[in-house]
């Protein structure tokens, strides 16, 4: 049985398409990133999945419970990390998790903060405020938080969205530990690095609706080739190069300073400039050549 | 897991171990206020005008009139406006509710473990003024007793109402006419500082409508003796604290769940 299955879900906000005929399924046991730019209806998805928000038509099931009519049934086996701390800054970081466990109708509430404590690496802070921790310890008791009921299946809204680099490698690795134990990830971001490190499969999303699904190599592979050749030169140049490569058939993209040309593998010799640098094609490509977007 | 069901005491307990850890953190400068404010005004009414102007009311000592009305103010104040200002900084602010629903509670159980946490809190708070006013002469009766129960139907009212108008209210800065346009007429018409006999007619029928106006009566009623009409009032605050539960829940299931 899947963990969630999304049928032709719909949500509008007034004159705002915010979910626009939404499919996805995600097996048990695999990290599936919802990779997609701000607007593009990640974060309300997430909050159909709590019953935070309510569909304006389509279908929700969740580990089995239909929702939004189950969803607090649904809710007791779902962890949620949220994209915003909304820790209780003035309480300990082991009464904020002992709340959450009796919420989750925990039975041994400090056996359960014990544990979660230790995930985070937080034991030694347990009596602190939160208020003293640095962000990314609230970050990671953020986590832990969504844990402390060992749930099947855990939903992360943009969960390193604004954290520094090397707070960000720290999350990461904690995310890597649950995946590896099996618990079943629905993450969204707008990270391409985030997706690639932590997600077994990503789901492409732009304008409400999942407009590819794979592996990333798969999703590399189908829609950016093998090899990308990036062409950096004065703008005249690589408006030059651009027209003549995109007459061809190619596809390219802006990539800062330079110019990105997808799929450069099958390109006829002559056609690519010598001074191009190949590499390999990456889920940016694929993400801005889908999405239109920037990635970040 | 069993199944989760509707308003489980395990849950509505457990929203309020979150308040109760938060406010260990802040508790004696709200406890300070909840004293200090009662003696100030018993100093400026009960003994200032009291010992000028007015001696006693329908043979009740002027700063036990006061001292006993306040028990409404202090009550009001204690929940009313930490619902509103409360639910409308953990709702825009600081996200808690999100935190909250996300978990297997529904709006119903974190309204009602809301309302029932101000007004447990408004209930003690309550029984402050009368303290006070018992260092002023009030003689301890055993009816007196009854002063929190009263004070905890009426705050769990009012605790709903200013969770409504936090689900209502779009800017922090609105709820400056809740406070002047219903908050404050009520407080003034309550028959705290004065008997309502002397409001023009209108007015006097008016506060029969005023659920603090029915407070004073029951507290006072409860300090120097009840009336069987007492029991309606009882019976009115109850009615009316059920009615504005279900407001309660209503409005914030409308801003929770979008």
């Amino acid at each position: 049985m899947p963990a969630i299955e999304l049928h032709g879900l719909t949500k509008s906000f007034g004159p705002i398409n915010a979910v626009d005929g939404l499919d996805l399924v995600v097996d048990e046991g695999i990290c599936l990133g919802l990779l997609g730019p701000n607007g593009a209806g990640k974060s309300t998805t997430m909050k159909m999945l709590t019953g935070q928000a309510i569909p304006d038509s389509g279908e929700i099931r969740v580990l089995g419970f239909e929702l939004p009519r189950e969803a607090k049934n649904a809710r007791a086996y779902m962890g949620v990390v949220p994209q915003l701390d909304n820790l209780d800054i003035d309480v300990t970081v082991e009464e904020n998790l002992a709340v959450f466990a009796r919420l989750y109708r925990v039975e041994d509430v400090g056996a359960a903060v014990d544990r979660t404590l230790e995930i985070a690496r937080l034991t030694d802070r347990r009596k602190d405020a939160v208020d003293k921790l640095s962000g990314g310890m609230r970050r990671r008791l953020l986590l832990a938080r969504g844990l402390v009921h060992e749930p099947k299946l855990l939903l992360l809204d943009e969960p390193t969205v604004g954290l520094d680099p090397q707070i960000r490698t720290e999350l990461w690795s904690l995310i890597d530990g649950l995946r590896s134990r099996g618990t079943t990830i629905l993450m969204s971001t707008h990270y391409i690095e985030e997706a690639e490190r932590l997600a077994d499969e990503v789901a492409v999303v732009a304008s409400g609706k999942v407009i590819a699904r794979g592996t990333p190599s798969e999703l590399i592979t189908q829609h950016a080739g093998r090899r990308t050749a990036e062409v950096y030169g004065p703008p005249d140049r690589l408006t030059e190069v651009r027209g003549e490569v995109e007459a061809a058939g190619f596809r390219v993209r802006a990539a800062g300073p330079a110019i990105a040309i997808v799929g450069a593998e099958t390109a006829p010799p002559g056609l690519i400039p010598e001074e191009a640098i190949h590499r390999a094609g990456s889920l940016e490509d694929v993400f801005v050549m889908l999405t239109g977007e920037e990635a970040e | 897991m069993k199944p989760v069901g509707r308003l489980e005491p395990a849950v509505i307990l457990a929203v309020m171990g979150r308040e109760l850890a938060n406010f260990r953190t802040f508790w004696k400068s709200t406890v300070f206020t909840s004293t200090f404010e009662p003696v100030v005004y018993l100093l400026a009414f009960g003994l200032g005008l009291g010992s000028t102007l007015v001696a006693d009311v329908d043979g009740i000592d002027y700063v036990q009139f006061v001292g006993t009305g306040l028990v409404a103010t202090a009550v009001v104040f204690s929940s009313a406006l930490p619902a509103m200002f409360g639910t409308f900084v953990k709702e825009r602010f600081q996200r808690t509710y999100d935190a909250i629903l996300a978990a297997p509670v529904d709006v119903e159980e974190l309204v009602t473990a809301e309302m029932i946490w101000i007004a447990l809190k408004s209930a003690a708070f309550g029984c402050f003024p009368l303290i006070v006013t018992m260092l002023f002469g009030l003689d301890p009766k055993p009816t007196m007793l009854l002063v929190p129960v009263f004070s905890f139907v009426t705050a769990l009212a009012f605790g709903a109402f200013g969770i409504t108008m936090a689900g209502l209210v779009t800017k922090i800065d609105q709820f400056n006419y809740v406070t002047t346009l219903v908050i404050t007429p009520l407080f003034l018409v309550a028959g705290t500082f004065f008997p309502i006999d002397q409001l023009p007619h209108g007015f006097q029928i008016a506060a029969q409508f005023n659920p603090l106006y029915q407070l004073v009566e029951l507290v006072r009623g409860a300090c120097f003796g009840l009336d069987p009409i007492d029991l309606l009032r009882f019976t009115g605050l109850l009615a009316l604290a059920l009615v504005m539960w279900r407001v309660a829940i209503r409005r914030m299931t409308r801003r929770l769940v979008i």
